[in-house]
C-alpha cells in the first residue's frame, strides 16, 4: 500500500492486536462442532491477521511472517487434507466423509468429533491460505512495494 | 423486546445502504458498505442465526472492506458518475 511515513502507533498497534487475533482464530476453529464458527470463520480471521500485518508494515517485512510463494501450496494442501479424510473413511469400507469408520479411536462419538475437526483444520488453512493470496495479487506490480 | 432492536437496527441499515450508493467519495462508500454489513451481521444475531452473523461480521465487515479499499488505492477515487 501507499505509504507516507512509518507511523510509530499504527505499527506497534497492528503488531500487538495481530497476536490476539490469531488465538481467538484458532479458538473459534478448534470450537468449531460445539459452538458458533468454524474452519470458515476461524480461516478468515487468521487471514484477517496476516493481512493486517501486511497492511500496516508493508509487503518486505510481513514476507518474514508469511511468504507470498507459501499461499498456493498452503492452499492445495488444506483441500487435500479435506480431500484424504474423506477418502480415509471410504477406504475403511464407509461412504465419502462418513467420519464413524475412521479407524482412530474406539468410541464412534470421538471418531466423528476428530474427522470433524481433521475437515476444518483443513478449511481453515485453504480459506487462509487463499485469501492471502488474494490480496497479495491485488498488490502485485504496485509501485511502492 | 426483541422486535424494537430490529426495528432500529433496519432503520441503520437503510441509512447505510444510501448513504453507501450516494456519496462521491469512493473511500466513505467502502466503509459504510462495512457499516451496512455490521448491522446485517448484527440483525442475523438479532434473529438467532450466530453462525451466519459470525460469518457475515467475519468477512463482510472485515476482509471485503480491505479488498475493496486496495481497489480504490489501485484505480481512482472519485466516483465519475
Amino acid at each position: 500500500m501507499e505509504r507516507k511515513k512509518d507511523n510509530p502507533i499504527v505499527s506497534l498497534v497492528s503488531r500487538t492486536v495481530s497476536p490476539f487475533i490469531m488465538l481467538f482464530a484458532l479458538y473459534v476453529i478448534f470450537h468449531g462442532h460445539y459452538s458458533p464458527g468454524g474452519g470458515f470463520q476461524g480461516g478468515t480471521m487468521l487471514a484477517a491477521a496476516f493481512i493486517l500485518i501486511r497492511l500496516s508494515l508493508g509487503m518486505e517485512i510481513s514476507q518474514l511472517q508469511f511468504k507470498s510463494r507459501w499461499a498456493t501450496p498452503l492452499g492445495s494442501a488444506g483441500v487435500l487434507i479435506y480431500f484424504g479424510t474423506g477418502l480415509v473413511a471410504l477406504l475403511f469400507g464407509g461412504n465419502f466423509l462418513d467420519y464413524g469408520f475412521i479407524p482412530i479411536a474406539e468410541a464412534v462419538a470421538e471418531r466423528r468429533s476428530i474427522g470433524i475437526l481433521c475437515i476444518e483444520i483443513g478449511v481453515a488453512i485453504a480459506v487462509m491460505a487463499i485469501i492471502v493470496s488474494i490480496y497479495d495479487d491485488l498488490l502485485e506490480g504496485s509501485s511502492d512495494d | 423486546m426483541n422486535w424494537e432492536i430490529e426495528i432500529v437496527l433496519f432503520v441503520c441499515l437503510l441509512i447505510a445502504a444510501f448513504v453507501s450508493l450516494y456519496v462521491k467519495n469512493l473511500l466513505t462508500a467502502v466503509i459504510t458498505l462495512s457499516v451496512f454489513s455490521f448491522f446485517t451481521a448484527l440483525i442475523y444475531v438479532a434473529m438467532g442465526a450466530i453462525d451466519v452473523g459470525f460469518t457475515e461480521a467475519v468477512v463482510g465487515a472485515g476482509v471485503t472492506g480491505v479488498l475493496l479499499i486496495i481497489t480504490i488505492y489501485r484505480t481512482s477515487r472519485r466516483s465519475s458518475d
